[in-house]
């Protein structure tokens, strides 16, 4: 596997290990903002061979996790809708809304597909021409620019019975409501990898020159994300103001993937969002502009968000901005396993009790 | 999820490409790269190239990473 066994080189691991291990490092706490790295951090047991001043907490990176329950429920209610075939990637169909969740209604009988890429549900609408397709537009900045290319190109062919609800959300204003948050606490700030191919280093540059905090973009093999860790530490003990570093220059650069995101600009414009945990952040998420809004599926179905509480009991909020983790909810492994999972966090192959529960991760760690 | 393993283009058909990941082939598009060629490695994202490993950049870096583990390693030595 090129470009990706270089990474996993156990004497690169190593060194890397020993070098973070030398640093004469202030107890930190550094965030990964990417359910990805969540995963690959736990699975490659990166957290327990650090110092123990050196503290990675999972951040709001699992797309389905900041999905609002507002938004779930109303997935939910456009599924009942005789008309409509919903669309989604699988990843959503578990988590539960305030009274049912994508899986139950597809039991019952609700057609509900899930897909692999949104070229797939514009091929739906083709072959369904009486029936709505609606593609569930959860995702960053990674996923955002497919469904705006299927918006186009279901422009381009006059493809009237495809529309997607639009729930995207934005991860630079995410880190900005981070750090305006009450009681968080985060010293630098390992950044996602595919968001960052897209979007580049320099989306983030702003933000680090407002708030002077180390960060550093990430791939995903061990040593990538060692590197980053290494890097994050020389930049705290550094003392120079804090810049936004490349620990993934293959993939990554200065600008982004121009063309991605042209794409997406043309389609979409910024707007506020509700996130799961932190609540409103200012031009967060995206909707559909003219003329593209006529593919708008809340318009479409006249779709209201209503405000509705998270599942009772459960800290997603929280473990979200890294406030708690996953052994400080009282559900955490009794009432909420991945068999049933009472919030997203739990759902998610990305989410972070997830995670936690699948990695054994005992309380206090 | 993010695909962490960059998959190679093995079939280019106009914007539509067909790539290989650890033996797995799987039907992409390449609209959002930039003169995709047979044989390039990319990060695929959702059934979209998303991006062409810089191959030059992989190489110089790796080396220059290691170079610097390696000065570092040296001085602490002395
Ligand atoms: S353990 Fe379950 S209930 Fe508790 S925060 Fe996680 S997902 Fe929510």
């Amino acid at each position: 596997m090129k470009h990706a066994s270089e990474y996993r080189d156990k004497d690169l691991s190593q060194t890397l290990i020993r070098r973070i291990l030398d640093m004469d490092i202030r107890p930190v706490r550094l965030m990964e903002v990417c359910g990805t790295h969540t995963v690959a951090i736990f699975r490659s047991g990166i957290r327990s061979v650090l110092p123990k001043n050196i503290t990675l907490i999972s951040g709001p990176g699992c797309p389905v996790c900041v999905t609002s329950q507002a938004e779930i429920d109303a997935f939910i209610s456009l599924s009942n809708n005789p008309e409509v075939i919903t669309v989604t990637f699988g990843d959503l169909m578990r988590v539960p809304g305030s009274f049912s969740s994508l899986q139950q209604e597809k039991a019952k009988g609700k057609d509900i597909r899930m897909v692999y890429s949104t070229f797939d549900a514009l091929t739906m609408a083709r072959e369904n021409p009486g029936k709505q397709v609606v593609f569930l537009g959860v995702g960053f900045e990674t996923t955002a620019p497919t469904v705006a290319a299927a918006v186009l190109a279901a422009h381009q062919t006059s493809l009237a019975n495809f529309s997607v609800f639009c729930a995207h959300k934005l991860v630079p204003p995410a880190l900005e409501a981070l750090m305006k948050t009450d009681g968080v606490r985060i010293d630098g700030f390992l950044l996602p990898g595919h968001v960052s191919v897209i979007i580049g280093l320099d989306a983030y540059r702003p933000f680090v020159a407002r708030h002077h905090i180390p960060c550093v973009v990430a791939g995903f093999e061990p040593a990538d994300i060692l590197q980053a860790v290494w890097l994050l530490g020389r930049q705290i003990n550094s003392g120079e103001a804090p810049v936004v570093e490349n620990a993934y220059p293959r993939a990554v650069t200065a600008e982004g993937n121009k063309k991605a995101r042209e794409i997406m600009s043309r389609v979409f414009a910024p707007t506020d969002a509700d996130w799961r945990g932190i609540g409103t952040i200012p031009l967060s998420g995206l909707q559909l502009q003219p003329p593209f809004d006529c593919y708008d599926a809340r318009q479409r179905f006249e779709l209201r968000l209503s405000n509705v509480p998270p599942p009772k009991g459960c800290a997603c909020g929280q473990i979200l901005t890294g406030l708690k983790i996953p052994p400080d909810c009282a559900l955490y492994q009794k009432a909420c396993t991945p068999m049933s999972p009472v919030g997203p966090c739990m759902v998610s192959s990305e989410g972070t009790c997830a995670a936690y529960y699948k990695y054994h991760v005992e309380p206090g760690f | 999820m993010c695909l962490a393993i960059p998959s190679r283009i093995v079939e280019i058909d106009g914007d539509m490409g067909t790539v290989d990941v650890d033996g797995v082939k799987r039907e992409v598009s390449l609209l959002m790269i930039e003169e995709p060629q047979i044989g390039d490695y990319v990060i695929v994202h959702a059934g979209f190239a998303i991006k062409k490993i810089d191959e030059l950049v992989a190489y110089e870096t790796l080396q220059i990473l290691r170079e610097t583990l390696a000065l570092v390693e040296k001085e602490d030595e002395r």
